[in-house]
């Protein structure tokens, strides 16, 4: 019979077609298994280590999930109070004009309770990148209603479906930030397949190159899954949401330079 | 030659965070301290200094772009005026969390609500109790005199980066507005980025590879952990209460009777003191100039000495509850105090003084 490895022989240099980039730190992810966060996470920090930025990044983690992005970033981060991580980048990053800044906020903190510091952090044009994480729900605090939440979608705080009527409607605030003279890229991706990942990992490459470039604000949407506050497996809730946010939140480039 | 010059309140205090080497301003206008804003605009500070001045969207956002700067090491500052002051409580909260250092102002307006544009001290409370939610303290420092809205930019800068805590200037519309000559220090150079981090190791400058990541959060999930962190932050609260409460003494040394003040209001009782002096009645001033830490001790010790105390605020009565656990009942405490932007006239809080110790009394005492 032939000698059958071990894992200590195939686990060699030569052998190592990928691994995980050194700018995520060892610490598990706290996420939900099948959450698309982690994803995300990968693929920030990927292209910052691509990009040889460590050094010079300075990240603001929001209120939400994405709370603890700091434990998993092997980069220096400040926590945002929930929705300021606009007004706290905008504060860095006029002090620190050649850095790189981003802000990583999920949809209730970007579109309901910071809408303001979004609006017009877009519109003074900070040279800032905003990852903008849409699962259409509050995941962190249980799956209530988000700003984003679909008409009808059950959630803790619609139990029996968003009605558009005195719910008000889902808020497409990334078609609204395009309209402001001071973003200069803005895209939406999702993060669920491979083919997926790699135009997400492309938008997320000109996002970053664009601030490099001092061209203004680059805001990079990642339509995503909330599997635990939609009631779902993960692949429930990744074909959940083929079948019903990419219609309303469609994928691709929204405004890109001239 | 020393540079002199008339000036407001509000100027002074812009004039002094430049000299004193701020890198950042942040705020958005309201009466009565626009003039803060408006001054560092026009002395084109980026050129002058390398300052960065930027009008924010709201309150709320000045106070989180202060918090972005500060986490990153950087000398920055807010201003505002009562109603705004509230909008900032969040940030001033998360800022007490994570210990970061700045410079803020109030130029109390009165309240509560849109309330008036006149002055007003009805924010001490806010102020010197906390403000935000959670178990935090702030150097409060009560200028008297547009010389002291001068001085206390630079010092208060100072007492944040000591002690990695906010510092807030608690003014008053009438010490902002008013006019008086001021005496101008020469101009500190602003930190390099290089100094910063080396001086300030814990800020967000970027990973390099000599050194972990620096996180700036407030949150730990851990009680155990969260409960240490409280701890440590009142052993911060308590070392500064030891060493660096400021206070006036005026005329003090033979008093038998005591105005407490701080700001506009001690400037009122520094007349009143004259004026009583003149009536053949010894009285003196003890002018807080930290609110906290508050001057406990001194007030303790005075109050063995002096037969009754006065409270003189422009609110309903707050400060005179601090006056009150200092003498611990040793002395009587009484408050007066006038609201809604009223400022009392000299011979007014004499009178009041007269009525409570000094006459048969003639009509219930003032008390909150
Ligand atoms: C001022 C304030 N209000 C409310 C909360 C509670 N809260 C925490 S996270 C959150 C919603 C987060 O949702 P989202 O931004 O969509 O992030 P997700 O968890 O879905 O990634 C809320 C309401 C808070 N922490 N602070
Ligand atoms: S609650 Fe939702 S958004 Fe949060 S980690 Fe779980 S799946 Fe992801
Ligand atoms: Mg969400």
């Amino acid at each position: 019979m032939s000698h059958i490895p071990t894992k200590d022989e195939v686990c060699q240099p030569e052998n190592m077609v990928y691994s995980r980039t050194c700018l995520l730190t060892d610490n598990a992810l706290s996420y939900c298994p099948g959450c698309g966060h982690g994803t995300a996470h990968r693929l920030i920090m990927e292209v910052i280590e691509e990009m040889n930025l460590q050094a010079d990044t300075i990240g603001v983690a929001p209120v939400g999930c994405s709370v603890l992005a700091y434990d998993f970033m092997n980069i220096d981060m400040q926590q945002a109070a929930h929705g300021r991580a606009p007004a706290v980048a905008t504060g860095i990053k006029r002090l620190y004009p050649d850095k790189f800044v981003f802000t990583y906020q999920g949809d209730g903190d970007l579109a309901a309770i910071g809408t303001g510091e979004t609006i017009h952090v877009c519109n003074r044009g900070e040279n800032i990148t905003v990852f903008f994480v849409n699962n259409g729900i509050y995941g962190m605090t249980g799956g209530q209603m988000a700003p984003t939440t679909l008409p009808g979608m059950k959630t803790a705080t619609s139990p029996f479906g968003r009605d558009t009527e005195t719910m008000g409607h889902p808020l497409k605030i990334t078609e609204l930030v395009a309209q402001l003279p001071g973003t200069y890229f803005v895209s939406r991706q999702a993060v669920h397949t491979p083919a997926h990942v790699r135009k997400a990992k492309k938008a997320i490459e000109k996002a970053i190159q664009y601030q490099k470039l001092n061209k203004g604000l680059s805001f990079v949407e990642i339509v995503s899954n909330c599997n635990s506050g939609w009631k779902m497996t993960p692949l429930e809730s990744n074909k959940w949401m083929e079948e019903n946010m990419f219609p309303y939140y469609p994928l691709g480039d929204i405004k890109v330079p001239k | 030659m020393k540079d002199i010059r008339l000036m407001k309140g509000n100027e002074a205090i812009a004039e002094g965070v430049i000299r004193a080497g701020c890198d950042g301003y942040f705020g958005y206008p309201i009466t009565p301290q626009s003039e803060v804003l408006e001054y560092l605009m026009a002395n084109k500070t980026k050129e002058r200094t390398g300052m960065i001045v930027l009008q924010a969207e709201s309150e709320i956002a000045s106070i989180h772009m202060v918090y972005g700067g500060a986490g990153a090491g950087k000398r920055v500052m807010t201003s505002s005026s009562s109603p705004g002051i509230s909008l900032m409580q969040e940030g001033i909260s998360f800022m007490a969390g994570t210990e970061l250092p700045c410079l803020l102002l109030n130029v109390v307006r009165g309240g509560p609500g849109l309330g008036t544009i006149q002055p007003s001290q009805s924010d001490y409370f806010q102020t010197v109790k906390g403000g935000g939610h959670g178990d935090y303290k702030l150097i409060v420092l009560a200028p008297a005199s547009v010389q002291e809205m001068y001085d206390f930019a630079k010092l208060g800068f100072d007492l944040a980066f000591k002690h990695r805590i906010q510092v807030m200037v608690l003014s008053d519309g009438a010490i902002g507005q008013m006019m008086e000559k001021v005496e101008l220090d020469e101009q500190i150079p602003r930190l390099t980025d290089a100094e910063i981090k080396v001086k300030f190791p814990w800020a967000t400058t970027g990973k390099t590879p000599d050194r972990e990541r620096n996180i700036i959060t407030s949150l730990d999930l851990n009680p155990v952990k969260q409960e240490i962190i409280n701890i440590n932050l009142q052993k911060k609260f308590k070392h500064i209460q030891e060493t660096e409460v400021r206070f006036e003494r005026i005329m003090c040394d033979d008093a038998e009777y005591l105005f407490v003040a701080y700001g506009s209001s001690a400037r009122i009782c520094q007349k009143a003191v004259l004026l009583g002096r003149e009536r053949g009645i010894k009285v003196g001033l003890l002018r807080p100039i930290t609110l906290f830490p508050f001057p406990t001790v001194e007030l303790a010790k005075l109050a063995k000495q002096v037969k009754g105390m006065l409270s003189v605020e422009m609110s309903a009565g707050q400060m005179v509850e601090d006056v009150r656990l200092s003498v611990n009942g040793a002395v009587p405490v009484e408050h007066y105090g006038r609201l809604g932007g009223i400022m009392p006239a000299p011979d007014e809080v004499l009178n009041v003084l007269e009525e409570n110790f000094i006459k048969e009394k003639k009509y219930e005492p003032h008390t909150n």
